[in-house]
């Protein structure tokens, strides 16, 4: 016969203070837990969800950054000219080829940082579905007008609506911002590559991207261009050109936060031992009693470990609680494929806070088997001799 | 002190328990240490820099070059004693995981200014003769297991092509800061291989002043020369310009910082637990101590002695495992923290936080025990 939960509720509601102690330090492991994954997930997705995959980008053979290609005019429209590429609603190639470089500006809290300024088309927003203008308007091509990523409007000085910002030696005025849904174009300045190309004396551009009419298409495209005698290029999907810029520093971020979570695992397994070490041998008689009134064992082994448990789940419940808050968080660091900034926010996904729960309750089960074994150990006679 | 083995005596009683603790105390103080480490490491360029040396580069960004001809006139403004110049290269070694950095550097001036860079009379000829040769840190001869004569094949990145360079000199840091997982190669190879239009550009020239106090005026009485031209430059101390490029790490110091407190905000709360259930249980016994005439003064230290003993012992093995272990293995992170060694300011760091875990998780039950009353607790049965 199983002992009644309520036994094991009770018991973790009479001490208290123990009880809140070794939940809350069981939580924080969580919490640690949950934040690294929180931290590594926002970075990979920023990077990852920037690509998109029926786009295919093109660079510089050799080049893992747009900032180290270069695409001169008579490829970019040789390849703008390849039949795979869909149409726009316009009837052009629904194609379009940027000009990237990295521009030194001052930070809202005073330091500086190398932000991505890219020239673009009409086309550039029409292959990022993701990119909404939120504030303003477009900019003229043109005219010294710029749009500016949600994120670098955020964090970067003088890019509000109406400021204006020295690039080039010219003044550009600064007339829309725009949300990338959580991209790493989101910390980016976009402005008319016409322009840009004769204001930062760049004869070449950086990249050209394209959508694909058919995605079973792309091997076709990708070899012929790849063998095309004119330029030498590297055709990729556009989400995985941006993924493995990311990939080192995510798996980075994922090993620091597995490392530091196991380890710090074990703390608190050591410190959830000792509660319930500690809460058996205060009740050895409570236990010769139970064993006396004819519950097995096996019952009194399963209580003691459904109460750490208990316990255990009781603190990874405050470590999801303290650990929603930080979902949304915006931080910074260097995309190091591109040395450009890359902000990002942490996100907490609903799957991150069940592996929380999970890691909770598997350092409750570890630290209260052996106690529990000890407590089902126990001999009644000598349980309720003790005093 | 004459109390020591009572203390020592309370906590062998239950060895399991204090086991328990001190692997718990010890676990936070290792992975403070990892962490601080973590940021320290980050920082080591900023302790190898000099005082006395500046970095000129392009006034927008590090992108765009510096014209050759700009040597000339650096070298002539008034206070600067020495000059040398490179590129960032920025090239891929088989794989893009196996991050260094690479240097095209004008070897002629390179040891003039960078004297921290030590390497044999006959490697340093051997290197300085080959135009395709270049020099080593001892950190990536050791992880590569490259050897002089080896040829180490580079894919450019910025500048397209295979190129490959046999290793003619493998160098060492001056002192434990320097970073010895670079790849220096002449400039001058770089630069006849490039096209027209991209020749005789340089990356960042570095100077040598006089003295430390010249820095300001030299900076800007360089940055005033060039200030009107098409490439402007900009100019700051050598730290300066690390800490630059530290900050583009971003925020990691501040989560590192978050993480670690948590971490030992979380072993605190668990060793403040232990600590107060291990004086419960005791209750009567420190009342007959009481009773014998030990003053509440003596109990609280006592008690809180006790609490210190295992912080204490807890910090130094955290702190101890730390400094050997990240001593043995050489642990680069993956090429990001390529000066990965304990400092002895964070061990001494670790311990203080350990006596401070020790005085805090004692001061409750040190402060119950000093506080009771015999009769009260002399009338409970345990």
């Amino acid at each position: 016969m199983r002992i009644p939960l309520a036994y094991n509720i009770r018991n973790l509601a009479a001490r208290k203070v123990s009880t809140l102690l070794t939940a809350l330090g069981i939580g924080l492991v969580s919490w640690v837990f949950i934040f690294t994954l929180a931290l590594a997930g926002g970075f990979q997705s920023a990077l990852k969800d920037t690509g998109s995959r029926e786009n295919a980008i093109v660079v510089r053979n050799g080049s893992t950054a747009e900032l180290t290609s270069i695409i001169d005019r008579e490829s970019a429209a040789a390849i703008e000219s390849q039949p795979e590429i869909a149409r726009a609603t316009d009837g052009q190639p629904l194609a379009t080829h940027e000009l990237v470089v990295l521009w030194n500006l001052a930070r809202k809290n005073g330091t500086s940082t190398n932000v991505v300024v890219r020239g673009v088309t009409a086309k550039s927003f029409a292959l990022r579905p993701k990119v909404r203008l939120v504030q303003g308007r477009m900019f003229q091509p043109g005219l010294e007008e710029i749009v500016v990523g949600k994120l670098a409007n955020e964090r970067i000085a003088h890019c509000s609506i109406g400021d204006k910002i020295k690039l080039a030696g010219h003044q550009w005025v600064i007339v829309g911002v725009f949300d990338a849904g959580g991209t790493s174009f989101d910390s980016e300045i976009w402005g008319d590559v016409e322009l840009f190309m004769p204001v930062f004396d760049r004869p070449v551009y950086q990249s050209v991207t394209f959508r694909l009419d058919e995605p079973s298409h792309f091997a076709a495209i990708q070899k012929r261009l790849e063998a095309d005698p004119r330029m030498s290029v590297k055709a990729v999907h556009e989400d995985e050109f941006y993924a493995a810029q990311s990939a080192t520093l995510a798996a980075l971020l994922r090993g620091l936060g597995l490392f530091v979570t196991l380890i710090m695992a074990l703390g608190a397994i050591f410190g959830a031992l000792n509660t319930m070490y500690a809460a058996v041998g205060s009740r050895t008689k409570e236990i010769g009693t139970l064993l006396a009134l004819g519950f097995s064992r096996g019952a009194v082994l399963v209580s003691f470990l459904i109460e750490s448990v208990l316990l255990a789940l009781f603190g990874g419940l405050l470590g999801c609680l303290l650990a929603l808050p930080v979902n949304g968080m915006t931080t910074s660091t260097t995309n190091f494929a591109s040395f450009s900034e890359i902000a990002f926010r942490f996100q907490v996904t609903p799957q991150m806070l069940l592996f929380g729960m999970i890691f909770a309750a598997v350092m409750g089960a570890v630290g209260g088997f052996f106690p529990s074994r000890n407590a089902a150990k126990r001999v009644i006679v000598e349980a309720l001799r003790q005093v | 002190m004459k109390y020591l083995r009572l203390v020592v005596a309370n906590l062998m009683r239950s060895k399991r328990r204090t086991f328990l603790t001190v692997f718990s105390i010890a676990v936070a103080l290792f992975l403070f240490c990892t962490l601080r480490t973590v940021i320290t490491s980050f920082e080591a360029s900023l302790r190898a820099s000099e005082a006395t040396r500046l970095v000129v580069r392009h006034g927008a960004s590090l992108v765009f070059p510096l014209p050759l001809s700009y040597k000339e006139r650096l070298a002539q403004v008034p206070g600067v004693t020495g000059i040398t110049y490179g590129n960032w290269f920025g090239g891929v070694y088989q794989d893009p995981k196996n991050q260094f950095a690479q240097f095209a550097m004008d070897v002629p001036t390179m040891f003039d200014l960078f004297p921290e860079t030590v390497v044999s009379a006959d490697q340093r000829r051997a290197f300085e003769a080959e135009r395709n040769s270049c020099l080593i840190g001892r950190g990536l001869a050791k992880k590569f297991g490259w050897k002089i004569g080896d040829t180490v094949p580079i894919i450019g990145t910025i500048y397209p092509g295979d190129w490959r360079f046999t290793v003619r000199g493998i160098y060492e840091g001056k002192t434990k800061d320097v970073d010895e997982n670079t790849l220096f190669f002449h400039w001058d190879y770089l630069n006849e291989s490039l096209p027209e239009g991209r020749k005789n550009y340089v990356g960042i020239y570095w100077l040598r002043i006089a003295s430390p106090s010249m820095a300001a005026a030299v900076s800007d009485r360089v940055d005033a020369m060039f200030q009107n031209s098409s490439q402007p430059t900009k100019t700051e101390t050598e730290k300066a310009f690390q800490a630059g490029f530290i900050s583009m790490i971003g925020n990691v110091q501040l989560l590192l910082t978050i993480i670690g407190s948590a971490i030992v905000f979380a072993i605190m709360l668990v060793t403040v637990n232990t600590m107060m259930m291990a004086a419960r249980e005791r209750t009567t016994e420190i009342a007959v101590l009481k009773t014998l005439g030990f003053s509440n003064g003596l109990i609280l230290r006592l008690v809180g002695g006790e609490a210190l003993l295992v912080s204490l012992l807890g910090g130094i093995l955290g702190c101890g495992l730390a400094a050997l272990i990240f001593h043995e293995v050489d642990f680069t992170g993956g090429g990001f923290f390529p000066n990965f060694r304990v400092l002895p300011e964070t061990i001494l760091a670790g311990l203080l936080l350990a006596m401070a875990m020790g005085i805090l998780s004692g001061l409750a039950p040190a402060l119950t025990a000093s506080r009771l009353k015999i009769a009260n607790a002399l009338r409970k049965v345990a």
